[in-house]
């Protein structure tokens, strides 16, 4: 049993009950771009956030209770499952194209979590093209970028632990990570919006923040 | 060993008991009654068998197993989805325990609570949500903080569309930033 391994049992949020148990072999990493995208939203009154992942019980209890806000959860990574098991990749650009009924503007903040790794590039184009225009003026989008290649077929999802803090549940996944991206790449996704904070973790996973120009 | 099924009464004979504007009841078994003893609680179950069709309003805990289309008004009072309840309805209610599938909105004062299998397709309004870890869910979650005013429902959505922003010219300062 390794050190992280025995210390992850005594990282877990204790105050909620919504979340999924901590299991011992999930990894507890560092984040620091989580709290900077908190406090962009935390002056907003009722802001609206989406959630691109799987939905987690701890991240709607933790979003609720730090922000008050309004959660919407669209689970993109299962959309991504179904097009590769119905054999049809070829139609998710324009399916993630018309995917989100949402009016123009209306989130104050989107989390795309690792989702843009196991897109190929035409849909990525497209998710990115429908989040800038979901995003509200000023609004923040918190992507997270792997750096290194990986055939492993599992996606991850990120359980908040606290602001500083995310334990990584690994799950089985249709497809694996795709062509890494570059940040010269990463940028031309977004053209309308900034980076406003970019780190590179230890674990080689690119956390970026963007801001959505005013 | 704790509960006891009394004899089958129907929905009119229960002084408390939901009341169904309009049910279409598959099955002559109707509503079930479960007196537990040495509470005075009573929980009332629709069972697997039962389609209602209409506005349910009760002042008691309703525990439902068959379908409902409709809406469903339990103000002071838990309502739990059971395993095999199919539920099409706008949902109030004090708590919600879903095990089934609801499709839906739901509102509550008090907490919903999607367990293990359970699976909710609406949006939902809650001071507390506990989603379990085998638990489905798409839509919205809206946690009011307390003290905050109540919000109106925003018209969210716009009839689906495909839009895209025509790409422009990456902001030169982003680039130099990035990787820093």
């Amino acid at each position: 049993m390794g050190l992280l391994d025995r210390l992850a049992p005594r990282r877990s949020d204790p105050g909620s009950q919504a979340g999924p148990t901590p299991a011992p072999e999930d990894p507890v990493f560092a984040t620091k771009a989580l709290r900077k995208f908190l406090t962009s939203l935390v002056s907003r009154e009722l802001p609206l956030l989406l959630d691109l992942g799987p939905v987690v019980g701890a991240n709607v209890t933790f979003f609720g209770e730090h922000l008050g806000c309004k959660i919407f959860v669209e689970d993109i990574f299962s959309d991504v499952d179904r097009h590769v098991r119905e054999g049809k990749l070829d139609e998710l650009p324009a399916f993630l194209g018309r995917r989100f009924s949402q009016s123009d503007g209306i989130f104050d903040g989107v989390l795309c979590w690792d989702l843009f790794d196991y897109l190929d590039r035409p849909a990525a184009q497209a998710l990115a093209n429908q989040l800038t225009r979901l995003l509200r003026p000023d609004g923040a989008l918190l992507g997270f970028f792997g750096n290194t290649q990986s055939h492993d077929m599992r996606y991850t999802k990120f359980i908040i632990v606290d602001e500083v803090n995310l334990r990584y549940r690994r799950y089985p996944a249709a497809r694996g990570r795709q062509v890494i991206l570059l940040n010269r790449d990463i940028i031309r996704l977004f053209p309308m919006l900034r980076v406003t904070d970019s780190f590179l973790l230890q674990n080689n996973t690119r956390e970026i923040l963007f801001r959505k120009l005013a | 060993m704790w509960k006891r099924d009394e004899a089958v009464r129907p929905a009119s004979g229960q002084p408390g008991a939901p009341q169904t504007a309009a049910p279409s009841t598959a099955g002559s078994s109707g509503l079930r009654h479960e007196a537990s003893q040495g509470m005075e609680k009573d929980i009332v179950n629709i069972g697997k068998s039962i389609v209602i069709k209409g506005e349910l309003n009760g002042s008691e805990d309703l525990t439902i197993e068959g379908q409902v289309e409709g809406t469903i008004q339990l103000r002071d009072h838990v309502l739990t989805i059971g395993p095999n309840g199919r539920i099409k309805a706008q949902v109030f209610a004090k708590s919600v325990v879903v095990l089934g599938e609801v499709t839906g909105n739901v509102t509550t004062t008090d907490k919903v609570d999607i367990r293990d299998n359970g699976s909710v397709d609406g949006d939902i309004v809650s001071p507390r949500v506990a989603i379990a870890e085998g638990a489905h869910f798409r839509g919205s979650v809206d946690m009011q903080r307390k003290g905050a005013p109540a919000q109106q429902a925003q018209p969210a959505t716009k009839p689906a569309q495909a839009q895209t922003v025509p790409p422009q010219a990456a902001v030169p300062q982003a680039a130099q930033r990035v990787g820093a």
